[in-house]
């Protein structure tokens, strides 16, 4: 089936607080600004933080993005924990409220937790659903649950084709490489600093590890549905 | 004959250059941060001298990165405050010791502070409060509203507003320069909406961080740094406030006037540095126009566009730079051909509305409509002035989203 022409990608990721959420949107947004997209990211939480709700907003387009704040309606929701649908730890209820025809949604887990009538209401939009273990995957590729957001961060720019693995390495790195050296110096790099530059740099590895091998499975499933890539290149767009 | 360069450098090591270089010639490099981050970049390259700082949601982040420059040394003194009452007033004394002085707030904070702002422009002080605006109690809320900027409007301090984290760091090194001006010298409030801008992370263009304003000349001051114990402002030592007589009270309600005239003398400095103060955005010709200022003038650009193309709707936004001064005149020429003006606000009284209304009151003929409003975080996403619009037109409201 194809699809409009999209301009814009408004990205909407109710999680709970701890799971790291807010920097997969930065990442996500650094990811796409590398690879010349204009790109916004931004957080909103309440004063609760851990276990409890949190979303993160993505905004990604080919033409300069002035929106703010939460994103009410979506073009792709990315749940990043069961318990945003089964306990209603969401800003919106339900949590696909205000989804856009023909979007996407992601969800960690490793079964179905739509009801029928969810079903119904989503088809009836063309909105796919792509159930996703990101947690278990994260276990298994970097051995820590920590990583949850960097396979869901993988699974969607996989699905969505926006772009490819080399920006999401570049927004992990400047995520987690550019504070270090910046306050650390080049000169003194003491061994205690070494020693925790290099745990550092398998963090980043294995991020990357759990991002790529994400970005492949979904990648995959959205060869099967038939599904384009979501955006022209940036660089398309200027040409015309 | 030939002529010697003179290169002058900053307490940080800097090489101080003129703020229109720093502003508009130095070439510019994009970084991907927040308006938090932008905040610490744009102090890093004012040769600040003074920053003290408390932590509130959601300006925390911006105070805490200050104190971080100050241990890089780009900062001169830098220290943790009692409470936001005993920020400001901290602040105001190392600006009456001759200190470029920058601090942060948000929402409960600035009531708290309050009795200081006017005593700030009272006393002529230069300094910049970056505000980044949040609710205000009760119920208690840290999410973006900017109800506490209506409360700042006659303060006597200049007020600004910014639209995203680029004009943010543009306005607070643009700041000191028309703030410190020897006919100008009263405070500055760089606004900004709290978690729109703060939090939010986008592209900004900055200059290299080895270039910085020129230091802060105290001697420029129209008061007498210190102690101000010279005419015309007696305040400190032997007060008015000790005389009931009518010469004091005279003293006392003509400096009232001169601090809002030395405000007003602010507008063409500001106009220089801010490149104007408004913008005009989308169709010149449109006769549905949004008047706004910080995020609310974003969200009514991204409708404007989202009107034409989905819509076949023309609007135009006027967007304000300045609040105080408040670009009257600027506006009633932007808004000749206007058939309705709407005022989008992330309050819930609507300041900004009544600002609109008297500056055209009795100038131009045009009806103004308070709406879209949210407040107390509520977003407002441009769909939702998009179905305000076309309510108000009569047309039919077929497909929003």
């Amino acid at each position: 089936m194809s699809q409009p022409k999209r301009r814009r990608i408004n990205v909407r990721m109710p999680a709970i607080g701890g799971q790291g959420a807010v920097t997969a949107a930065h990442i996500m947004a650094t990811a796409a600004d590398h690879a010349g997209y204009y790109a916004v990211s931004n957080p909103f939480f309440g004063a609760e933080k851990r276990m409890a709700p949190a979303e993160s907003y993505v905004r990604i387009g080919i033409d300069p993005i002035y929106d703010r704040g939460e994103v009410v309606y979506p073009d792709v929701i990315m749940v990043f924990h069961s318990q945003v649908i089964t306990m209603g730890k969401s800003y919106t209820m339900p949590f696909y409220s205000g989804i856009k025809k023909n979007g996407l949604i992601i969800i960690n887990t490793e079964e179905d937790l739509l009801t029928d009538r969810d079903h119904e209401y989503l088809e009836s939009l063309n909105v796919k659903v792509f159930n996703f273990p990101a947690t278990k995957f994260a276990m298994e590729i970097a051995g820590t649950e920590l990583a949850t957001n960097m396979a869901m961060l993988g699974a969607f720019f996989g699905a969505t084709q926006i772009v490819g693995m080399d920006s999401i390495e570049e927004g992990i790195k400047a995520r987690f490489l550019k504070k270090f050296v910046a306050s650390g110096g080049t000169m003194s790099l003491d061994s205690a600093i070494e020693r925790k530059f290099k745990k550092k740099l398998e963090l980043i590895e294995k991020n990357i590890n759990t991002a790529k091998a994400a970005y492949e499975v979904a990648q995959e499933w959205a060869r099967d549905q038939g599904m384009e890539v979501w955006l022209p290149k940036p660089q398309e767009v200027a040409k015309v | 004959m030939q002529k010697t360069e003179h290169v002058q450098y900053n307490r940080a090591g800097q090489r101080v250059v003129s703020p229109d270089y720093l502003l508009f010639e130095a070439p510019r490099e994009k970084q991907f941060m927040t308006g938090s981050e932008v905040v610490k970049e744009a102090v890093k390259r004012a040769s600040v001298d003074a920053s003290v700082s408390y932590p509130i949601t959601p300006q925390s982040e911006a105070a805490h990165l200050i104190g971080e420059l100050w241990v890089e040394g780009y900062v001169g003194v830098y220290f943790r405050g009692e409470s936001e009452f005993g920020v400001m007033s901290e602040i105001a004394g190392c600006a009456m010791a001759g200190a470029r002085s920058i601090t942060t707030t948000s929402g409960p904070g600035t009531l708290r502070a309050m009795e200081n702002f006017p005593m700030w422009a009272g006393s002529r002080l230069p300094i910049q409060l970056v505000l980044m605006a949040r609710g205000v109690n009760s119920p208690l809320s840290i999410q973006p509203d900017n109800l506490e900027m209506s409360f700042l409007l006659d303060t006597g301090c200049m007020i600004w507003h910014a639209e995203n984290a680029q004009e943010l760091f543009d306005m607070i090194l643009a700041g000191f320069v028309v703030a410190e001006q020897p006919d100008v010298h009263v405070p500055l409030i760089t606004a900004i909406d709290g978690f729109f801008i703060s939090h939010t992370r986008e592209a900004v263009m900055l200059p290299p961080d080895d270039i910085a304003l020129p230091p802060y000349n105290p001697y420029k001051s129209p008061m007498v740094p210190l102690d101000m114990e010279m005419a015309p402002g007696r305040f400190l030592r032997d007060p008015y406030v000790m005389k009931s007589n009518y010469i004091s009270y005279a003293a006392h309600t003509s400096w009232q006037f001169e601090v809002r005239a030395a405000i007003e003398r602010s507008r063409p400095y500001a106009k220089h540095y801010l490149r104007g103060l408004i913008e005009e955005f989308g169709d010149p010709e449109a006769e549905i126009v949004f008047v706004a200022s910080g995020t609310a003038a974003a969200q009514a650009k991204e409708a404007t566009l989202m009107l034409l193309h989905e819509e076949g709707v023309k609007a135009r936004v006027v967007r304000l730079k300045t609040i105080r001064p408040f670009p009257t005149q600027e506006l009633i020429e932007a808004l000749r051909g206007a058939k309705y003006v709407f005022v989008p606000e992330f309050n819930v009284i609507g300041w900004l509305e009544r600002e609109v209304r008297r500056a055209l009151y009795g100038n131009l003929d045009v009806p103004v409509i308070g709406s879209p409003r949210v407040a107390g975080g509520m977003t407002m996403p441009p769909e939702f002035i998009v179905k305000e619009i076309l309510q108000f037109l009569g047309k039919e409201v077929k497909h929003v989203v």
